[in-house]
């Protein structure tokens, strides 16, 4: 159950993670041609403001897109109502910005 | 006098249909003498008329033009008066009977006849009404076959409000606010028609929780449809007008 600001979001946060996917999987493949290691990773993350943000704006879009998602799935499987629908798509969208959030905080820092 | 193709051949079809009111049904089984040019609706005529004659369903016109006689055949929806038994039984078992079920996502009203009134009403919330700009007295305007509003309102226009797409749909199934392929389709014949003046009432009328944004693009409307119409195409186009009038403040 979805309006036209909702599906923006969605389709919006969807072209935002499109090259974060494509950087990310570029990156992971780089970072490990010499074995996977959590001091690797940090040694590059750590301080690092472009790592941050570019984290920080993957964490954001994927938020909004996947509760917006998990929204749709919400009413049409569990017949969730319009109340309920609005306090789900929040607690899941903070929950994932939460969650994410410390992720990030926790290796570029 | 029967005509060739109208005299019963030796064999006879197994047909279920399903028998019941809103609460509950259960499938009924009869045997139809088998003709060998018959439609689904012929056979269901003949039950009502020689075997059990409370059988209830809807037809009008015989010929594909009033999109009342639609009904589930085989778990699929389809016009009965232009859909041969031949064709409907094509890919199903030696042995298995020919089902015919009220249409999908509609309220039974008893057998195979359904309410049809939230379909209607989902038509008039997606402001499927048509908002003059002139009066009677001002020239009629003219308005170009060959323009690009025209065509992709032609290409739309045909429907037959047999509800078939709105039974063949998930998203309906899924969510009751959801206004359906067929409504949606009307909403975008006249976004395109240049004489409406309803553009942005309409815009908004298909945006709320129950517009076009839910559609999933799963294509079974246009699957479906007997008219081969592409309500999905038209979906696609209203969100599409949607968003650049949602990004422009206009709605």
């Amino acid at each position: 159950m979805i309006g036209v600001r909702l599906y923006l979001a969605q389709r919006l946060s969807a072209m935002v993670m499109v090259p974060l996917v494509f950087g990310h999987l570029a990156i992971m493949i780089y970072a490990i041609r010499d074995g996977l290691s959590a001091a690797e990773i940090l040694s590059r993350t750590q301080g690092s403001i472009f790592w941050g943000l570019f984290y920080g704006l993957f964490v954001i879009a994927a938020a909004i897109h996947a509760s917006i998602g998990l929204r749709v799935l919400a009413h049409e499987y569990l017949k969730i109502g319009n109340t309920n629908l609005n306090l789900l798509t929040g607690l899941i969208g903070s929950g994932f910005l939460i969650l994410g959030a410390r992720a990030v905080i926790a290796v570029t820092l | 006098m029967l005509s060739e193709a109208e005299k019963p051949t030796a064999e006879f079809l197994d047909v279920a249909i399903w028998r019941g009111n809103a609460k509950r049904g259960v499938f009924h089984s009869y045997k139809v003498p088998q003709l060998e040019n018959q439609t689904i609706l012929d056979v269901v005529s003949y039950v009502q008329r020689h075997i059990e004659p409370k059988l209830t369903y809807r037809f009008a016109c015989r010929v594909g033009m009033c999109g009342s006689c639609a009904m589930m055949v085989n778990g699929r929806p389809m016009w009965t008066c232009r859909t041969h038994v031949d064709r409907a039984m094509r890919g199903i078992m030696r042995g298995n009977p020919l089902t015919i079920e009220p249409l999908r996502n509609l309220p039974v009203i008893k057998d195979l006849a359904c309410d049809m009134s939230g379909f209607f009403e989902k038509w008039t919330r997606a402001e499927g009404r048509f908002h003059p700009t002139r009066t009677r007295s001002e020239a009629i305007e003219a308005i170009s076959p060959d323009s690009d509003a025209r065509k992709a309102a032609n290409e739309a226009i045909e429907c037959i409000n047999c509800a078939v797409c709105y039974a063949a749909c998930d998203a309906v199934t899924g969510n009751k606010h959801y206004l359906g392929p067929a409504a949606l389709n009307r909403a975008w014949t006249l976004i395109n028609d240049q004489r409406d003046g309803g553009r942005n009432l309409r815009l908004s009328a298909v945006s709320g929780k129950g517009g076009c944004h839910n559609c999933h693009s799963q294509q079974s409307c246009s699957n479906y449809c007997p008219n081969e119409l592409n309500p999905t195409m038209s979906i696609t186009g209203l969100k599409r007008e949607t968003t650049k009038a949602a990004l422009k403040r206009e709605i």
